[in-house]
């Protein structure tokens, strides 16, 4: 594992140490596009290989022809030296290749035991043999080591249970080669750390796994190999452990980039602009919350996914709905009021999903941008639209937020995902806005558009812009906030000055049990 | 990457070149040029300016429906109960202007003008109740459209105990069923008013803009700040008015108040939308191609009846023709992925 900087395509090795799984001049095609360019790929028994890349850089291209999901216009796949044709994910997973891709392939309607027999399900005598399918379920997640009762229905687990349900049915023929699709992404950290136990024992087994993913923690920890994708092309395959951060970046973007983060010299925070008195809301997803953020400060909300410091401020927006306490912007109470009512005031909140919050797939970028600025200048005379204005508008933000490819009438769903981030962001750009509020803003981006957006928010904090950042990556709350609180079920657990953050102290209150 | 795709491309030039005006344009071009070639070899009177106003004329009753089932399908869902509509507005439009007429037989007008908006209040009275069953109780578009389907239907036909309404004055069929302006029949003049308020409204104002938002992703457009429950309200009470309007016109035309008018017009409706690139997910489609369906169907019924192909049989090619819209949809899409822009 010590031949970083050497093509795989060079590397003739002997049979003893064959790969178990090898893509050669893999090539995919579309009217247009080259998705893929003679990518060369090769994962070993018992390894966990990285494929690293900008979004669009052919990561989702490679692994859906791996996993039979689609078919290359040119190149070979072998498993364990044989020539393989894949037509179908069946096909796959026939000879021991299983994906499990971010969208799931479950039925949230039927159990545990029924999604994991899918398609396969044993029969006796033509009817289905429930006491086997039972016998077998248990089985598959006793071997795993999963938690979960064969019999609940699956829209009622949690995402990442969920998960498990979607790698336990991976199980069901013999598994050989295993790829996943940045299984972390909606995961809490303890989650991921049973999927990473898990990996470990897939791998001591001679498993192989094909890991995409964003976070660099990530690969640390469990990666063995990186292959890096540009623009579809293969670029090199590097060892995990003796590459830098840089270094990736360097070989994903093709330049040298510092750090990812900006410098965060923000000035002296000024007025205040939002006030959450006692804040509880239906159901108990936040409990007798009470925050302040003031001008130009950049203040960050950290916990773990479902520990309320994003329903907190859904509420205060507007789009969840308040038991008690009260929210004021710029001294005026705004407890209850709509989003129509925060946006007016000068309050806008961006969600963390953007397919499913967000944005409007099938419009175009100029649409989506001014979507919430349309009853004012320079997008309409409050009556009618101007529809040349609000042209000229988009297209500027589109040059300043770096829009690739730069075209504001082309549907959003054809851009990749950083690029319809950058979409979303733009919105806080039509109008004034007081306070900004940033929901989880760079998860599934690349490091390069992170950069671009980490800048950007800094930027606006500069401007005296009241910015919160919702975040579950930890890195991003520690440099990029000037003080944060930290959420656990609900309540708000602490609140870090400068000074105070630091991996340790925020950790410490992820747990914690009513300590404040 | 350019060579290649330009090295790839002419093997197909006039497959990818038609590919490429399908994924701009959709179906419906296609189609128009096929019935235009097909009828003109099936029927010499098909191709005439005579026939070509005629299809217009006729057309227009189904076009006006089809604007407002447009804006349903737009915002995500749909409305059944447009043909119920049509036939509520005939029945009580007929009957007050029949009333009014006989009680003030010299202010012809007035009751003209009573009876249209008594009709058109009767049918905008069952989209506020699907409105209302959208918008604020989060029931499903198909089933409080299909609910209120049958409420106007037995309404309609309670009213009238299922005769047809005599007794308007002669003046209100003379003008708005057959009267002709400058050579172009009077519906056709209501329709163009319609469809130049309409197209100012949907793309010049931010309300219009609303409509595809809310289609686009209901979630999205709230979190923007545009009122979606308003929105879904006005949508169904918006399409109610339209299809109202279109049941007025044909009461004039028919000269009678009719309970059963109407019946196919939830069907046709849609196919014109759909066959007009309007997608049933939501959020995508333009009032322009929305007209062309609407003529479409309306030439396709015209030439089937010169062509002397009977009544039952056209219920069937219409089936078809919505089905096979529908299909040429998904596989547009399947297209778009490739092509992109």
């Amino acid at each position: 594992m010590s031949n970083r900087q050497t093509p795989a395509q060079d590397r003739m090795q002997p049979a003893a140490a064959s790969p178990l799984l090898e893509a050669k001049n893999l090539t995919k095609e579309y009217p247009g596009v080259t998705a893929l360019d003679q990518v060369n790929f090769e994962l070993r028994p018992g390894e966990v290989h990285v494929v690293f890349g900008e979004n669009g850089a052919g990561k989702s291209t490679l692994i859906s022809i791996l996993a039979g999901a689609n078919q290359p216009t040119a190149g070979e796949i072998f498993l364990r030296g044989e020539a393989q044709q894949l037509h179908s994910v069946h096909d796959a997973r026939e000879i021991g290749i299983s994906a499990v891709f971010q969208e799931f392939s479950l039925i949230p309607q039927m159990t545990v035991e029924e999604n994991l027999f899918l398609g396969g399900e044993p029969t006796n005598r033509g009817f289905i043999d429930k006491d086997r399918i039972r016998r077998e379920a248990r089985a598959i997640l006793d071997e795993l080591g999963f938690n979960l009762n064969p019999r609940q229905r699956v829209d009622h687990l949690t995402r990442a249970e969920q998960q498990m349900v979607e790698i336990a049915k991976a199980f069901r023929s013999d598994l050989s080669v295993l790829i996943l699709d940045e299984p972390t992404a909606s995961l809490t950290s303890h989650e991921t750390d049973h999927l990473f136990d898990l990996i470990a024992q897939l791998t001591k087994r001679g498993v192989g796994i094909v890991y995409i993913t964003h976070r660099m923690a990530e690969i640390r920890r469990i990666g063995d190999r990186i292959t890096v994708l540009r623009d579809g092309r293969y670029i090199d395959t590097v060892d995990a452990r003796a590459t830098s951060e840089d270094d990736l970046v360097r070989l994903m973007t093709g330049r040298v980039v510092g750090s990812i983060f900006p410098e965060l010299d923000l000035g002296e925070p000024g007025r205040q602009v939002l006030q959450v008195k006692d804040l509880s809301t239906a159901g108990d997803a936040v409990r007798a919350a009470s925050v302040e953020v003031r001008a130009g400060e950049i203040v960050g909300m950290a916990g773990l996914v479902g520990s309320g410091k994003s329903e907190l401020l859904q509420a205060c927006f507007g789009a969840l709905q308040i038991e008690s306490g009260s929210v004021q912007l710029n001294g005026a109470d705004i407890t209850g009021k709509p989003p129509r009512h925060s946006i007016r005031a000068g309050f806008l909140y961006l969600p963390a999903d953007r397919r499913k919050e967000g944005l409007m797939m099938m419009r175009s970028v100029r649409e989506n941008v001014s979507l919430a600025s349309l009853d004012i200048a320079p997008f309409s005379n409050g009556l009618w639209m101007d529809r040349s204005g609000e042209a000229r508008a988009v297209s500027g933000l589109a040059e300043r937020l770096n829009l690739s490819p730069p075209r504001i009438e082309r549907a959003v769903d054809h851009f990749s995902g950083g690029n319809q981030q950058k979409a979303m962001l733009a919105r806080s750009l039509t109008r004034s806005y007081d306070l900004i509020v940033f929901d989880e803003p760079t998860v599934g981006v690349d490091v390069g558009t992170r950069a671009s957006i980490y800048e950007f928010i800094v930027e606006l904090a500069k401007q005296g812009t009241a910015i919160v950042l919702i975040s579950s990556d930890l890195p991003e709350v520690l440099h990029l906030t000037s003080r944060a609180y930290v959420f656990y079920r609900g309540r708000i657990q602490a609140e870090l000055t400068a000074g105070q953050l630091t991996e340790e102290n925020v950790l410490a209150h992820f747990f914690e049990r009513e300590a404040a | 990457m350019a060579g290649k795709t330009a090295i790839a491309r002419p093997s197909s030039g006039a497959g990818d070149i038609v590919k490429r005006l399908f994924v701009k344009l959709g179906i419906l071009p296609f189609l128009l040029v096929v019935a235009l070639v097909v009828f003109t070899l099936m029927s010499d009177n098909f191709l005439t300016p005579r026939n070509l106003m005629n299809v217009l004329r006729q057309s227009v009753y189904l076009m006006i429906v089809s604007m407002g089932q447009m804006l349903a399908l737009l915002t995500g869902g749909f409305d059944l109960s447009v043909g119920t509509i049509l036939a509520l507005s005939s029945v009580v439009g007929a009957m007050a202007m029949a009333a009014f007429a006989a009680a003030f037989p010299d202010m012809i007008g007035l009751a003209i003008a009573l009876g249209c908006f008594a009709g058109i209040a009767a049918g905008v009275s069952i989209g506020v109740m699907n409105g209302i069953g959208v918008a604020f109780f989060n029931v499903s578009p198909f089933m409080m459209s299909l609910g209120m389907a049958s409420v106007g239907f037995g309404i309609a036909l309670y009213l009238t105990g299922g005769v047809p309404v005599y007794g308007m004055p002669m003046e209100f069929g003379n003008i708005f069923g057959f009267g002709v302006f400058l050579g172009i029949p009077a519906p056709v003049y209501v329709a163009a008013l319609l469809i130049a308020a309409l197209y100012a409204f949907l793309y010049r104002t931010p309300q219009g803009r609303y409509f595809y938002a809310v289609g686009g992703n209901l979630k999205a457009a709230s979190l923007s700040g545009i009122n979606t429950a308003g929105t879904l309200f006005f949508t169904y009470v918006l399409c109610a008015f339209f299809a109202a309007v279109a049941g007025m016109l044909l009461t004039a035309r028919l000269d009678t108040g009719e309970a059963n008018i109407g019946s196919a017009m939830p069907l046709e409706s849609i196919a014109a939308c759909v066959i007009a690139g309007v997608s049933l997910r939501g959020g995508v489609g333009r009032l322009e191609n929305v007209i062309l369906g609407a003529l479409f169907i309306g030439l396709v019924q015209n030439g089937m009846n010169l062509a002397r192909i009977e009544s039952y049989l056209q219920t069937v090619v219409l089936g078809a023709l919505l089905i096979l819209a529908v299909i040429a949809d998904q596989i547009r899409l399947r297209y778009v992925a490739s092509l992109k822009d």
